[in-house]
This record gives structure tokens, C-alpha cells and sequence, in this order.
């Protein structure tokens, strides 16, 4: 697999909380190919921000303790100084968060801050890092871009913040790009449009994109394939149509038949939503076996018994569940 | 105003002063909810769509006369209820509650449960201490909790469950009409539709009209019969729901609806882009509020504010395209 552009193996995040040991991401694996956008699908609490952040050596330790390996480009960014980290910090790989009102600093224009790590990583002079700057401000569709270079961070709106954002993400060029929830804090009109400028910036710079989301509908339209996560676990992992036609993980296919129709669909005879019954456990809970078996319909006896192993059940198509394990007859149940 | 119509609202406005102090005018006037009007009948769940800023929260708030309104007028059940002084409206308060859409800051973390519950009906009056434990016991069932959860505090909920808390403290009294302000945006995608299945079901059950905000607009779609869209603090088009998803007739409410991201792979069209942000509704475009955004904006859009047209007998909409009925739907 040496034409993985990232590649987890094995991460696990432990955090010491007064509570006891809360495991927020429990021996995750996935690889995203140069090119590819992959969707990271879960719930709050289900540790897709955790496992993004570790990439970039992002989480405290203590209280985090990370195990397992995250390779890039076949270096294992774990096991790299933290010196040598920063230099792929915003280089090879950056990050895009979804609160664009506080991940910008309130105290320094957005030229200063779109031209910083090309200051850092380019070693270019201020002057020159002002001009690419305001380029990226004008690419990323940023009226009145040189007027707006000496602005705060408060004088612009939600939208035009996480433009600044994704300016500042991409002014490196960067191979890999982590998304964390880039446009849930915005309106639906401004959605649409932050999500247009992702894809066409994608296509420009060949780059990966790694999405962090909780919206089926944004995964849809944006990944190739899906990593769904649930209770610090991949529970299933498919192509982005595999998963939505035929999604294996009762959690997943509950997932899908909660969203209320979003338009387009004849509103005939409404029906109640589906529903998955009762609520995420908290994650100093330790269960036995499936974590998703107490809310679950179709779990038995063996659920609660054994965690059940990631199966690969198709091409590409993993799932985390009892129900696809081969009886001892060899057939699947 | 006919009988089965429980709240009619009249041209209603609310203008925040900006700025000025204690002897100086206001600079200027942020035109939060500029003259709305829309009726919700009896049993009736009446959806208000829009983005952050449009006024629909403000809108919800005077309903229940959280905040007072400008001008215009609130008829509940036929009596003006609008500018009515706090003590007239005490015996109105039963039958108009408020869900929240924070279900963390709108629960006060000091109080048990059962005191969060029974609050409103001790503000009520009129029963003992004995009878309004009964109460909140019959409630917080109906909302899928257990009565032994009314001796705990707020942080021992998730976010579902106190969203359910939130709506047995207004169901307590029994009111007639419920605001609902975002109740399920803060919710995960399993547990927002627990919550709306049981704002369904408690509907039927408690003979409830809602006027449920949102702007999510597929969520509205669902659990409404009609729709106002809002944009700058003016409804530009009202539906019934089917109505409204299928055949808007404003740019804007096409546009709304195209923006959603739809969950099928196989149907991706490149993120609808439209351009622009909303505009300050401290300065408003002039004529048309969305003139400026609008794709099919004509000479008259920049003039002179469109007034409301009547496509069907149920369907309004406030556009200068349709007064010649010039957009079809579907963009």
C-alpha cells in the first residue's frame, strides 16, 4: 500500500479524565490515496474530530495518550519531532476548522494572517507573502480583496471568515487537506458556496481531502468514499455509492433513514422519521462486545459477548458487525 | 377572522435602535421583522424558514411577547394580545409556550428537574406542591423520560434528553400553541429525529398548533403543513409544505432548496452557488431585499419593494417575476 498518500493503522486515543480512562478513538484504520476526497461520517462524540487532530499531532498529551501509527507519505508522523512536525503543519498538510470565528486570531489582519506560513514555510519576505496573499483572497472570491487585506477578523462575515480560512489553508499548496466540519456553522446559501470553492480548489491542486462531517447529505455530494465511526470505532467503511445504496451497518442504515426529505420528494402521506433509540454512550463507559448492540434492533445473543471484527464483505466495502461474520457452515448470516 | 384560526399576525414589526445612549437618538434602526403577516389555524403546524438573520427568531419571540413589537398586531384566539401590559398578559402566558433551541443554556443547571418542569405552572398559580409533582410525573412521561429522572439535574442528561425536558416544561401547563425555535439544530442526526417524531406524536396527543422555526428547511418540510419563507425580516413566499418544495415560485426559496446538499450520490450536481451574503438589514437594499443576490433580478426589482402576489389560494409569494407570472418553477 505504498500509494497511500495518509495511512492509519491501529490509532487509539486514551485520555486520563478524573472519571477514569475514556477511549476516544479505539484502533482506527483507514489510508486515503493521493487524490481523494474520504469522508469521515459519525455523531458528537464518536471521535472524528479526535482522530483528525492526532494526524497533525494536534491532541495534548497528557491528558491524551496515542497509540498506533499515522503514516504520510510513508513517515510516521507519530514518531516525528515535534520540530519536523511543524514543518508539515500547514505545508504538506492543513486544516480547516469549523468555527471560523475562533480559529482566526481577533488581533491580526487576515493579510498577515493568510501571508504567515508563507513567511514560515516559503521563507518569502512579508512583502512578498502580502502580494500571494492577497491572490488567494481574490481566488477564494473575497470582494474587494485588497481593501479587505487590512481587515479584522470581525469585520467580516461567517462566510467570508471560512474563505479566509480555506485562503489561508491552501496559500502551501498542501498535499492534504483535514476538513473539520468546514461549513456547518455557516447558512445553507453559504454552504453551497464554501463547498464549490472546496471542490474547485481541489481539482486545481490535485490535493486529498480528508472531510470531517455529520451531514449525510454534504458526504454525498463531496467523497468518494465514506469512513463511518461510532463510539471511537469504524463501523463501516464503502465508496460513497456502495454505502448509500447498500448500507450494511444497522447503525448506518439507521443513520440514513433519519434524514427528514430534504426537498424534491412529494411530501405525500408523511411518515414518521426512523429513529435509532437511545443515545450514544459516554465514553468512559466501557461496554462489552458491539458498542452499538444496546441500541440496536437486530443484535443477539453474540453481540454483547465479543467486539466484532472490521469484515471486508465486498470490494472496498468493510463493516464492523456480527450479523456478516461466517457462521461455522461458512455462509454469512 | 374565522374560528378555527388560533393566531393571526397583522403587519408586525420590530425596529432595534442602534446605538444612541440616554439623551441621543439611535444612529439607526436594525429592521429585524418588517412587516409580516400570516395566520396559523387550530391543530395546525406552521413552519418559518430562513437563514441566520432573517428575522425569524425575533418573530417567534414577540408571539410570545418575549420582546415587544414596533407595530402591527398579534391576535390570539380573536383577542389582540400585542400590546397588552405584563399583567394582561399573565393569563395568556399558559396557553402560549416557547421550546428553545440550546437545550444547555435553556435549562438552569441549579435546578432539579422536577422544579424545572413545574416551574411554569407555579408561576401559573393555583395548585399545590403535591398536584404539580403529579403533573410533571404525567409529563415526563409523555416525553419518553422516567419519573425518577425528576430528581436530577440537567448535566446528568445528553442533549436529546434535555431537549425532551424542555418540552415537558412547556407542555406542563397545557398550552394551546407552542413556539418551537430550532429545536433539533443542536441534536445529532438520530436523536433530531426522536425529537420530531415526539413533537409529532405529543401534537396529536395535547390537540397542539405549533409555529415551528427553523432553518432547516428539510426538517420544516417534514413536520409542517405550511411554510413562510423569511429573508431581511419580510416573508417572500408562503405554502403548504408539498406546495413549497415542489413548485416555489421565489428565487430565493428555490435557491434555499437547491443549496441543501442532497444525500444521494448518484444525483451530485456542482454545490448550487449563489452569490453573495445576506445583506445588513441595518441598510437594506432598496426595492426588492434580495435584488442583489437574485439571478433573475429585472429594472423593477431595484425600484420598488414587490408586494405580495396570490398564485393559488394557499400560495403568496412576493416577487415582481410572478406578478407577470413570470418564473416558472424549477430553476
Amino acid at each position: 500500500m505504498s500509494r497511500s498518500l495518509l495511512e492509519i493503522q491501529d490509532l487509539t486515543v486514551d485520555f486520563h479524565t478524573p472519571e477514569g480512562v475514556g477511549r476516544a478513538v479505539d484502533h482506527v484504520s483507514f489510508s486515503l490515496e493521493k487524490g481523494e476526497t474520504l469522508g469521515l461520517v459519525g455523531e458528537s462524540g464518536c471521535g472524528k474530530s479526535i482522530t483528525s487532530l492526532s494526524i497533525l499531532g494536534l491532541v495534548p498529551s497528557p491528558p491524551g495518550e496515542i497509540t498506533g501509527r499515522v503514516l504520510f507519505e510513508g513517515r510516521d508522523l507519530l514518531k516525528t519531532h515535534r520540530e519536523e512536525i511543524r514543518a508539515v503543519r500547514g505545508q504538506d498538510i492543513s486544516m480547516i476548522f469549523q468555527e471560523p470565528m475562533t480559529s482566526l486570531n481577533p488581533v491580526l489582519t487576515i493579510g498577515r494572517q493568510v501571508a504567515e506560513p508563507l513567511v514560515v514555510h516559503k521563507h518569502m519576505s512579508m512583502e512578498e507573502a502580502r502580494k500571494e496573499a492577497l491572490q488567494w483572497l481574490e481566488h477564494v472570491k473575497i470582494p474587494a480583496a485588497a481593501r479587505r487585506l487590512d481587515d479584522y477578523p470581525h469585520q467580516l462575515s461567517g462566510g467570508m471568515r471560512q474563505r479566509v480560512m480555506i485562503a489561508m489553508a491552501m496559500v502551501c499548496r498542501p498535499k492534504l487537506l483535514i476538513a473539520d466540519e468546514p461549513t456547518t456553522a455557516l447558512d445553507v446559501t453559504i454552504q453551497s458556496q464554501i463547498l464549490s470553492l472546496m471542490l474547485k480548489l481541489k481539482e486545481e491542486l490535485g490535493m486529498s481531502v480528508l472531510l470531517i462531517t455529520h451531514d449525510l447529505g454534504v458526504v454525498a455530494q463531496m467523497a468518494r468514499r465514506v469512513v463511518v465511526m461510532y463510539a471511537g470505532q469504524v463501523v463501516e467503511e464503502a465508496s460513497v455509492t456502495d454505502l448509500f445504496d447498500n448500507p450494511l451497518h444497522p447503525y448506518t442504515q439507521g443513520l440514513l433513514r433519519s434524514i427528514p426529505g430534504a426537498g424534491g420528494k412529494p411530501a405525500v402521506g408523511k411518515k414518521r422519521l426512523n429513529e435509532i433509540p437511545g443515545t450514544v454512550p459516554p465514553i468512559t463507559e466501557s461496554i462489552r462486545g458491539c458498542t452499538f448492540a444496546p441500541r440496536c434492533a437486530r443484535s443477539f445473543g453474540a453481540c454483547r459477548e465479543k467486539t466484532p471484527h472490521l469484515l471486508t464483505v465486498g470490494s472496498g466495502h468493510r463493516v464492523r458487525c456480527r450479523l456478516f461474520e461466517k457462521t461455522s457452515g461458512g455462509e454469512l448470516k | 377572522m374565522s374560528p378555527e384560526e388560533i393566531l393571526s399576525i397583522e403587519n408586525l414589526v420590530k425596529h432595534f435602535p442602534l446605538g444612541g445612549g440616554l439623551f441621543s437618538k439611535p444612529r439607526a434602526w436594525v429592521k429585524a421583522v418588517d412587516g409580516v403577516s400570516f395566520q396559523v389555524r387550530k391543530g395546525e403546524a406552521f413552519g418559518l424558514v430562513g437563514e441566520s438573520g432573517c428575522g425569524k427568531t425575533t418573530l417567534g419571540q414577540m408571539i410570545i411577547r418575549l420582546i415587544d413589537p414596533t407595530s402591527g398586531s398579534i391576535r390570539f384566539q380573536g383577542k389582540e394580545i400585542g400590546s397588552l401590559s405584563r399583567q394582561e398578559m399573565h393569563p395568556f402566558r399558559r396557553k402560549l409556550q416557547i421550546i428553545f433551541q440550546d437545550p444547555y443554556s435553556s435549562l438552569n443547571p441549579r435546578m432539579k428537574v422536577e422544579a424545572i418542569v413545574t416551574e411554569p405552572l407555579q408561576a401559573q398559580g393555583g395548585m399545590d406542591r403535591a398536584r404539580r409533582r403529579r403533573a410533571a410525573a404525567e409529563i415526563i412521561q409523555k416525553v419518553g423520560l422516567r419519573e425518577i429522572d425528576l430528581l436530577k439535574y440537567p448535566h446528568e442528561f445528553s442533549g436529546g434528553q434535555r431537549q425532551r425536558i424542555g418540552i415537558a416544561r412547556a407542555l406542563c401547563v397545557r398550552p394551546e400553541l407552542i413556539v418551537a425555535d430550532e429545536p433539533v439544530s443542536a441534536l445529532d442526526v438520530s436523536i433530531q429525529a426522536q425529537v420530531i417524531n415526539l413533537l409529532d406524536d405529543l401534537k396529536e396527543d395535547f390537540d397542539l398548533s405549533y409555529v415551528f422555526i427553523s432553518h432547516d428547511i428539510g426538517v420544516v418540510e417534514h413536520i409542517c403543513d405550511r411554510i413562510a419563507v423569511m429573508y431581511l425580516g419580510r416573508i417572500v413566499e408562503a405554502a403548504p409544505a408539498s406546495k413549497l418544495t415542489l413548485a416555489s415560485r421565489h428565487p430565493y426559496t428555490q435557491a434555499l432548496l437547491a443549496a441543501v446538499p442532497k444525500p444521494d450520490p448518484h444525483n451530485r450536481v456542482r454545490p448550487f452557488a449563489m452569490e453573495g451574503d445576506v445583506p445588513n438589514p441595518i441598510d437594506p437594499p432598496a426595492g426588492c431585499a434580495f435584488h442583489p443576490r437574485c439571478p433573475h433580478a429585472l429594472g423593477v426589482c431595484r425600484e420598488k419593494r414587490p408586494t405580495g402576489v396570490t398564485v393559488d389560494a394557499d400560495h403568496q409569494v412576493a416577487c415582481w417575476l410572478n406578478e407577470g407570472r413570470g418564473l416558472e418553477s424549477a430553476v
